[in-house]
């Protein structure tokens, strides 16, 4: 496929690495229309996503979504059946495109026969980078295994397998990460390791391209969220784009037709008993905006009792919840 | 520019892939089980060898020469076996049990090819398995020099194809290996190997009759998987050469002793059969989903 390498020659050839040299970085991850079918049946449906640089992504939905196999795919672990991939601006078909990108796969295993710095070393190797014993040390003790660094992998438990495998997908200064359920054997503790290290990428500018089921952890570290669901995206965007939704819960007494017409005014209303709850529009909940104060000196003017006023977030859970139950409504099984 | 393109890059990756191989092979206990049934063999080959001399002291020393050439064969066998053995069950381990357990998932996410990978697995294996035929074979030679003083005429050659005969064998195990479980391609290599050896006795024996459909058993055999045929060669050139002339043409029909060498044309054959079953793995495993 032609990615708009300079084919120029003689005179050409100077304005066109210039052009070249002026247009923004390629993505870290860019994909398109990607499927793919095991026997008859479709695990990946027309997925296309991609990955900004230095962006975090997060990659949600429930099990079976097909979240590994696309992540399999970008890597050219699962040969897609359909659609394509290009890595840091590299056809993916090409393995030079996986020479900066770092994986942590969903089933971590290491050369049980190997030490810790051993398996660091191979993988050192393969990648083709230069990286000091200073630096492999470093990514060891970044995640807590600077003092295992000489132990048989054969004898960690999974939490430390998988920490291991954390600092190999780091060792070989990556500039796209991958990482499939990276806290999924790891105690509180680890998690809370893993958030620092997700943050203290994203200041380094490294794209990340995270599937993980703790949404809390999500929604803390990514810049955007895309939601599988069977094989096809079902929703993408900033977190401001999926979460835009704010509301305001409210419990009032003596609210007469008219102070209930103000609250319509407001935004969507729901309301049970005395509790009412008005989604107020994006600007409207903004912190700068007058809308809640404005609100509830009209409420007040109409004679209505406000007992308490309490504004509220669409937390990513619930966004995700209605995305999957619109998406499993829609279609009839 | 990181990664080297093709060539150089491959190269790389292949020595990487093939040390750890040799590291495996080490740390693993495979090294030291067949450590382990290599001296039981040869001391048990040795104190054979010992009565030989002692238990038949009426035996001429060109007799004596004669029984010792055969038994070494017979020897040999058992130590062909071994390296067929231990090579085919850690090619099913190598390739088979890392997609399996995930272990090949962080390393062929690396910018490397799936085919420089096996390439890398293969060789590692080769050097084991050529390494151990090299030095417990020359182990048992010795044996044999010490015990009863017989030198066979070319064990250079026989040493070479016997290592060839495990490249053979641990070749097919690797195959396997991309396409089945791992235990289950060491079962099926050893089972195939221990079946062209009987087709190659039959077709001996028909030969020998001049049985032509019997014979053709042999040949056929022999051309679809070479190991019984190199074994053929490797006895020939471990075999006292005026043993054929005191047997006659019935000689044929055992199993250790072989009537004539390998031709070139065989020898190409199984250096082919093995680029197209390494190639052929190549394909398997690169359109493998991981």
């Amino acid at each position: 496929m032609a990615t708009g390498t300079g084919t120029g020659t003689g005179t050409d050839a100077a304005p066109a690495a210039r052009l070249l040299a002026e247009l923004p970085p390629s993505p870290a991850v860019w994909c398109s229309g990607l499927r793919k079918r095991y026997g008859r049946r479709t695990a990946v449906d027309g997925v296309s996503l991609s990955v900004a640089r230095g962006e975090v992504v997060g990659l949600l939905g429930p099990n079976g979504a097909g979240k590994t196999s696309v992540i399999k795919m970008l890597l050219g672990l699962v040969r897609p059946s359909a659609g394509e991939v290009l890595l840091l601006g590299r056809a993916a078909r090409d393995p030079r495109a996986r020479a900066r990108v770092g994986y942590l796969p969903e089933l971590f295993r290491y050369q049980p026969w190997l030490t810790a710095a051993e398996v660091l070393d191979l993988h050192v190797r393969l990648s083709g980078v230069a990286v000091t014993d200073a630096d492999r040390r470093g990514s060891l003790a970044l995640v807590g295994l600077a003092d295992r660094a000489g132990d048989r992998v054969g004898g960690f438990s999974k939490g430390m397998q998988q920490r291991l495998g954390l600092a190999v997908a780091l060792v070989a200064r990556p500039e796209l990460v991958v990482l499939d359920e990276p806290t999924s054997a790891l105690d509180p503790l680890g998690r809370a390791d893993v958030r620092d290290l997700l943050l203290s990428l994203k200041q380094r500018r490294v794209a990340v391209l995270l599937n993980s089921h703790l949404i809390g952890e999500v929604e803390r570290v990514c810049d955007r969220v895309v939601v599988l669901d069977r094989g096809r995206v079902a929703a993408s965007g900033t977190l401001a784009e999926l979460l835009g939704r704010r509301e305001l819960r409210l419990r009032l007494g003596g609210v007469a037709a008219a102070a209930e017409r103000r609250l319509a005014a407001a935004g969507r209303l729901t309301r049970s008993g005395d509790a009412f709850t008005v989604e107020l529009s994006d600007d409207a909940g903004d912190a700068g905006s007058t809308a809640v104060p404005d609100l509830v000196a009209d409420l007040v003017g109409l004679g209505v009792r406000v007992h308490a006023v309490e504004p509220g977030r669409i937390t990513l859970e619930e966004r995700l919840l209605d995305i999957l139950r619109a998406g499993n409504g829609g279609e009839q099984r | 520019m990181t990664a080297t393109p093709t060539g150089a890059g491959a190269a790389r990756t292949a020595g990487t892939i093939a040390a750890l191989t040799l590291r495996e092979a080490a740390r693993r206990r495979v090294l030291l089980s067949l450590a382990a049934l290599t001296v039981v063999l040869l001391a048990l080959s040795a104190w054979g060898f010992s009565r030989i001399g002692s238990e038949f002291g009426g035996l001429t020393s060109g007799e004596a020469r004669l029984a010792a050439s055969t038994v070494l064969n017979l020897v040999m066998f058992g130590l062909s076996l071994i390296a067929a053995l231990g090579t085919a069950f850690l090619a099913g381990p190598t390739l088979a049990g890392e997609t399996e357990s995930g272990i090949a998932l962080a390393v062929l996410a690396r910018p490397i090819r799936r085919s420089a990978v096996l390439l890398g697995k293969w060789l590692g294996l080769v050097a084991f398995g050529s390494g151990f035929v090299a030095v417990a074979g020359l182990a048992q030679l010795l044996v044999v020099l010490v015990t009863v003083g017989y030198w066979p005429p070319g064990p250079a050659t026989g040493l070479a194809l016997l290592a060839a005969q495990a490249t053979v064998l641990l070749t097919l195990g690797v195959l396997l290996s991309t396409v089945v479980s791992p235990m289950a391609s060491g079962v099926v290599a050893v089972g195939l190997f221990g079946a062209t050896w009987v087709a190659g006795v039959v077709g001996s024996v028909g030969a020998a009759l001049d049985n032509a459909s019997l014979a053709q058993v042999g040949t056929v055999s022999r051309m679809l998987l070479p190991t019984d045929g190199l074994w053929r060669g490797a006895m020939n050139a471990f075999q006292d050469p005026t043993l054929l002339a005191q047997l006659g043409p019935e000689v044929g029909q055992s199993p250790f002793v072989s009537a004539s060498p390998l031709t070139p044309v065989y020898l190409g054959w199984a250096a082919l059969w093995v680029v197209l079953v390494l190639g052929l793995a190549g394909v398997v495993f690169q359109r493998r989903d991981l």
